[in-house]
């Protein structure tokens, strides 16, 4: 009988050294150890052994079973981790292939940069306000400082509804709608819809997009109108960006400037974007027009503000590199899907 | 306006400023240079020779061969078709590899087999002149040979081109700019004294002047000239015309030209022997009444237009054109210069409403300085007799100036502008700055008074900026607002506003932004009713004249450009503005969260998928859809009307086919339009935290077979008022019509989910719930259980 187990050990010790797969293992564990194995087997025959061979016999069977048992385990884990390896192996995937992407809608790039817009302003405390597209002559123009046939008119070609009521020719109104209603400390920026009888090019559309800022308070310089815009412009178009403020003319400001910044296709040198000039032109500003102040009940000797007003489209355009300003009104989705 | 550098040099001394400096210096202290030219540049190895020899070509009867001395050693040789040269004769000749004006190129060639080393240049080919010439333009005798043509012609002339304000009528002139000028680089400004020598004759005794209007005109100055030789002008004035854009007519006609540029006020010239009754009326124009103009037009004028009349008739149009009846031609002899003061905006519309803009009209109504006008006039007789010798000067001036214009005097406040900047200018400076530009300042009463062509100037903001733009934007400080802290930041509607674009472009829709205003067509295309619109009274055309009362035609449209460029499938939105008139002046613009769609993976349950995405994503609850089969625009069975909590939402679903038909799209378009004001009003940030549940959840399925014209949204609102306190949720997982359920019958299968909170629910809970709502189902509906 001792033969017999030594024999079987050494026997499953063989089989087990061949075996490659975790079923045939499965299949030797069941052959030696299962309940009609041949280890199970012989200690089922003990019985019939002499008494005093028993326990020799016996402790021989449990050591031969647990030799077995270990090397089993050994065995089933270098199988596992192969196979393990193996699966992986087989579930390389090229990871070229394409990636399953879900649709994402857009928002329209002149809203991109109006947010960015609004972002900044807010940030030095400023609020949104707005005012009606279809506006009476006397927000848009009289109030403005802009009577009937002042030749500023002429100017801005304006879609008439009747004789009191155009389109708005630019967001100032809502400027003196603000100042109506609200007395100073006022910080407001109003963008929106603005229409003028333009006939369309590449340049020009007869709906358009401004953002119209207002300060009023106690000391407000025209210092501060260019601290005020230094920050924007730097925060839009990067801190290397230089202003160029020039005199100008707007019937509702006074002092007015253009503003000009440092061309970011060369950086003032002169290229294609600003023609040649290393300048472009972004928005026109000054101080609130003591005239204004007074026609909105806020006395000019206590109160000064300034005023700016910028241009959607063209700050979109220089943003992205965008050369025709009718892709906006056309809202193709080549075109919206790009920002 | 143009200002040609040599003509500045009459006022003031330019030496050492480059043409680039000048532009740039004068656009920063506020006169815009849109560019600065010269023609000198565009002109290369252009010389001017003298022709020795003229031969008949051998082989062509209308050319000949030149040999023209251009001050080399040996003369050149030029073949040429022109009929006018001959020999002796001094000419601008183009040599070989040189460069007209325009780009073009000269080099040497043949012309029927015989060589030819230049070309000889006409006046339109030296861009000296716009019309196309007959000849070779043929130099005086005397003019030296191998000269740079550019020297002989005085060519080397830069010409600034300004950008002038509305504000700025004082500009629109060379002496205006020349002060400027003159102030920004801080050098002197030299108006040269007139000096006119006048007969012994008195000018009242030739002619009268009467302002029968005082609206019409605030100064009228006339000066009456005999004697005078109607000729050309001399090349100089011509020049200095030309390059201010102005065509030389004659002597008389180009002084009048002459002195409007020189001083910014514009003249006429009336030929006095055709003036009726030797009397000028200014009054208001009657209704109707009739005068051909010197551009040989008829015009009818009205009573908001100012008529300069003879004791007859209408002789002018002030401000605007003259007459033909009284105008100055080759045979005139006497002349009367008219230099007055229209009022503006009588001449303003009077220009408008004959459609003609002219140089004069322009000036006029930006309101111009009548004491400018005595100058103007007498500059005008000067000049004339500078240039036409014979003639002589009627003494005496006629002056009517009922009301002399007093200049404005304001007060000096050097602290309050330096307040109101921001700076710290001392006031000398200041001073300085102001006296520059023609300003009094008196330090002794603070006071300051401006110059009577600055009308532009009203108060101390308008001082200001002359102290600023002297002084340079540039170098005003530049500061952080001070005082009172505002708190800024988003309203809840623009938040709304936000939160509607981030949700639908999260759902893959894009953005879009369309015209306000469309085509009076497609409210019929779209079928929506037109009787009340805002229409625009001077649209650009038919197609953008009305504003929209619906976003539907906007969303149609925008589907149809995407559609015909062969874009698969489109999904966009936009946050629109209609304009609905309510009686009101202004109309009533309401906003409109508007979508469309079309492609392969739309349909009635994709738009209505997202329009219930973005309630939920605004918090509103409580929306319901009723089917819709009245709304013209939309397919009559494939429509809803969302509502929240009874409330009218709007409307989705297909777009009517014969409505995209009307678009020519030929596939299935939905749209949705949804009023913002109501969003609004439901709208939500608030967001209530409910634990997450600990005990597992049990599904049922339920499937019925019901009538086929019942709506599965009935079967939902049992199943929802009926399935008890542990019912979660339920989702509809199949629809089936067919044999199987029989005729008229359809089939729905629901998966059903309870769960409590506190407990596992037992079988016996969740089959009384079941019980419950099949037997509703059952009562209510009909229904079978499948």
């Amino acid at each position: 009988m001792k033969e017999q187990l030594n024999a079987i050990k050494a026997q499953a010790e063989a089989e087990l050294a061949k075996s490659d797969a975790l079923d045939a293992l499965e299949a030797l564990r069941i052959k030696y150890l299962g309940k009609k194995g041949e280890l199970t087997a012989i200690m089922k025959g003990m019985g019939k052994l002499p008494p005093e061979q028993r326990p020799v016999i016996g402790q021989l069977a449990n050591e031969v079973r647990t030799s077995i048992e270990s090397l089993l385990e050994q065995k089933k884990q270098t199988l596992s981790s192969l196979e393990k390896e193996r699966r992986l192996a087989a579930e390389a995937i090229d990871i070229n292939l394409p990636g399953k992407r879900p649709v994402l809608g857009k928002k329209h790039p002149l809203t991109t940069v109006l947010d960015d817009l609004k972002d900044i302003f807010i940030g030095m405390g400023f609020s949104i306000e707005e005012g009606p597209e279809v506006e009476l002559d006397y927000y848009n123009f009289e109030a403005l400082n802009i009577p009937k046939d002042h030749p500023a008119r002429d100017t801005q070609d304006t879609f008439y509804i009747d004789e009191n009521v155009v389109l708005r020719t630019q967001t100032s109104p809502v400027q003196v709608r603000v100042m109506e209603k609200q007395k100073p400390p006022i910080r407001v920026i109003a963008p929106g819809k603005v229409f003028r009888s333009d006939t369309v090019d590449a340049t020009h559309s007869p709906v358009f997009h401004q953002i119209e800022g207002l300060v009023v308070d106690k000391g407000i310089t025209m210092a501060d109108l260019k601290g005020t815009l230094e920050v924007f412009v730097k925060k839009l178009y990067g801190d290397d960006t230089r202003l160029r403020f020039r005199p100008h003319h707007f019937p509702f400001t006074e002092p007015s400037a253009e503003v000009d910044i440092s061309c970011f296709g060369c950086g003032g040198k002169g290229c294609r974007i600003c023609k040649g000039e290393g300048w472009i032109e972004i928005l026109g500003c000054g101080m609130v027009h003591p005239k204004v102040l007074k026609n909105c009940d806020i006395d000019p000797d206590i109160y000064s503000g300034f005023a700016f007003g910028i241009g959607l489209e063209r700050i979109t355009m220089f943003r992205y590199g965008i050369d025709d300003l009718r892709l906006f009104f056309e809202n193709d989705i080549g075109f919206l899907k790009q920002f | 306006m143009n200002l040609p550098i040599s003509w500045l040099k009459d006022y003031m001394n330019t030496d050492g400023i480059t043409d680039s400096e000048f532009a740039d210096k004068m656009t920063m202290s506020g006169s815009i240079v849109e560019k600065i030219t010269n023609p000198a540049s565009e002109f290369k190895n252009v010389v001017t020779g003298k022709i020795l020899k003229i031969e008949k070509h051998p082989d062509a009867d209308k050319l000949v061969v030149c040999q023209v001395d251009t001050g080399e050693t040996e003369p050149i040789q030029i073949v040429t078709g022109a009929k006018n040269v001959f020999e002796g004769a001094v000419v601008p000749v183009a040599k070989h590899k040189s460069l007209l004006p325009g780009g073009v190129k000269i080099t040497k060639g043949k012309l029927r087999g015989v060589e030819s080393f230049g070309m000889m240049c006409s006046t339109d080919e030296l861009g000296i002149s716009d019309e196309r010439a007959t000849g070779i333009l043929i130099l005086p005798d005397n003019t030296p040979v191998g000269e740079d043509i550019v020297k002989t012609l005085g060519l080397d002339e830069s010409v600034a081109e300004f950008e002038i304000t509305s504000n700025r009528p004082d500009c629109m002139s060379i002496i205006g700019l020349a002060r400027e000028a003159a102030a920004t680089f801080n050098r002197e400004l030299r108006i040269p004294e007139i000096n006119v020598k006048e007969n012994n004759e008195d000018v009242k005794d030739y002619a009268a002047v009467e302002i029968a209007d005082n609206e019409t005109c605030s100064r009228f100055t006339a000066r009456v000239v005999k004697n005078i030789k109607i000729a050309p002008s001399p090349e100089w004035i011509k020049r200095r015309l030309k390059a201010c854009g102005i065509r030389a007519i004659n002597n008389v006609v180009d002084i009048t030209n002459y002195i409007m540029l020189e001083y910014g006020q514009p003249m006429h010239a009336y030929d006095l022997d055709h003036v009726e009754g030797r009397k000028i009326i200014v009054r208001r124009a009657a209704e109707g009444e009739q005068l051909e103009t010197l551009d040989d037009q008829p015009r009818t004028l009205s009573h908001d237009m100012i008529a300069i009349s003879d004791t007859k008739r209408a002789i002018g149009v002030a401000g605007v054109m003259g007459g033909a009846n009284s105008e100055v031609t080759d045979d005139t002899v006497t002349v009367l210069f008219e230099s007055a003061n229209f009022n503006a905006v009588l001449v303003r519309r009077g220009a408008k409403a004959l459609g003609m803009r002219t140089d004069a009209s322009a000036l006029f109504e930006k309101g111009l300085d009548p004491e400018n006008c005595m100058d103007a006039v007498n500059r005008a007789c000067e000049l004339l007799q500078n240039i036409c010798p014979g003639c002589e000067v009627i003494g005496g001036i006629i002056d009517v100036y009922p009301n002399k214009k007093q200049p404005l005097v304001l007060p000096f406040e050097p602290d309050k502008m330096n307040r109101f900047l921001g700076t710290d200018i001392p006031s000398g400076d200041m001073a300085d700055y102001l006296s520059r530009l023609g300003f009094k300042v008196d330090t002794s009463s603070m006071n300051v008074t401006v110059p009577t062509f600055r009308g532009d100037i009203e108060s101390m903001a308008d001082i200001s900026e002359e102290v600023a733009r002297l002084y340079g934007y540039d170098n005003l400080p530049t500061t952080m607002m001070k005082g009172r802290v505002v708190v800024g930041g988003k309203s809840f509607k623009q938040k709304i506003e936000d939160r509607i674009k981030d949700l639908l472009t999260a759902y893959g829709l894009y953005e879009t932004m369309t015209y306000s205003f469309i085509d009076p067509k497609e409210f019929e295309m779209t079928r929506v009713p037109s009787d009340n619109t805002v229409k625009i009274l001077n649209p650009l055309g038919e197609e953008n004249s009305v504003m929209r009362t619906s976003m539907l035609s906007s969303v149609i449209k925008t589907l149809k450009t995407n559609y015909n460029r062969r874009a698969a499938s489109a999904k966009i939105f936009e946050l629109g503005t209609i304009y609905l008139p309510c009686g009101e002046v202004l109309p009533d613009e309401r906003q409109v969260a508007a979508i469309g769609m079309y492609g392969a993976d739309v349909d009635f349950f994709a738009l209505k998928g997202v329009v219930q995405g973005l309630l939920e994503g605004l918090g509103i609850t409580n929306c319901s859809l009723t089917a819709e089969r009245e709304n013209a625009s939309y397919h009559p069975g494939r429509c809803a009307m969302v509502s929240i909590r009874g409330e009218k939402l709007g409307y989705l679903g297909q777009v009517h086919p014969s409505v995209a038909e009307e678009f020519k799209v030929d596939t299935e378009l939905y749209c949705a339009e949804l009023d913002f004001s109501v969003l609004l009003k439901y709208a939500t940030f608030d967001r209530a935290f409910k634990p997450l549940p600990r005990f597992p959840a049990s599904a049922r399925d339920l499937a019925v077979v019901i009538d086929k014209a019942l709506s599965v949204g009935e079967i939902e609102r049992i199943i929802s008022s009926s399935g008890g306190k542990f019912l979660e949720s339920y989702e509809l997982f199949d629809v089936y019509e067919g044999a199987q359920v029989g005729k008229g019958k359809k089939s729905a299968a629901y998966s059903l989910t309870f769960r409590a909170a506190d407990k596992t629910l037992t079988d016996s809970e969740i089959n009384e719930a079941m019980d419950n709502i099949l037997g509703n189902l059952k009562r209510e509906l009909g229904a079978e259980l499948r």
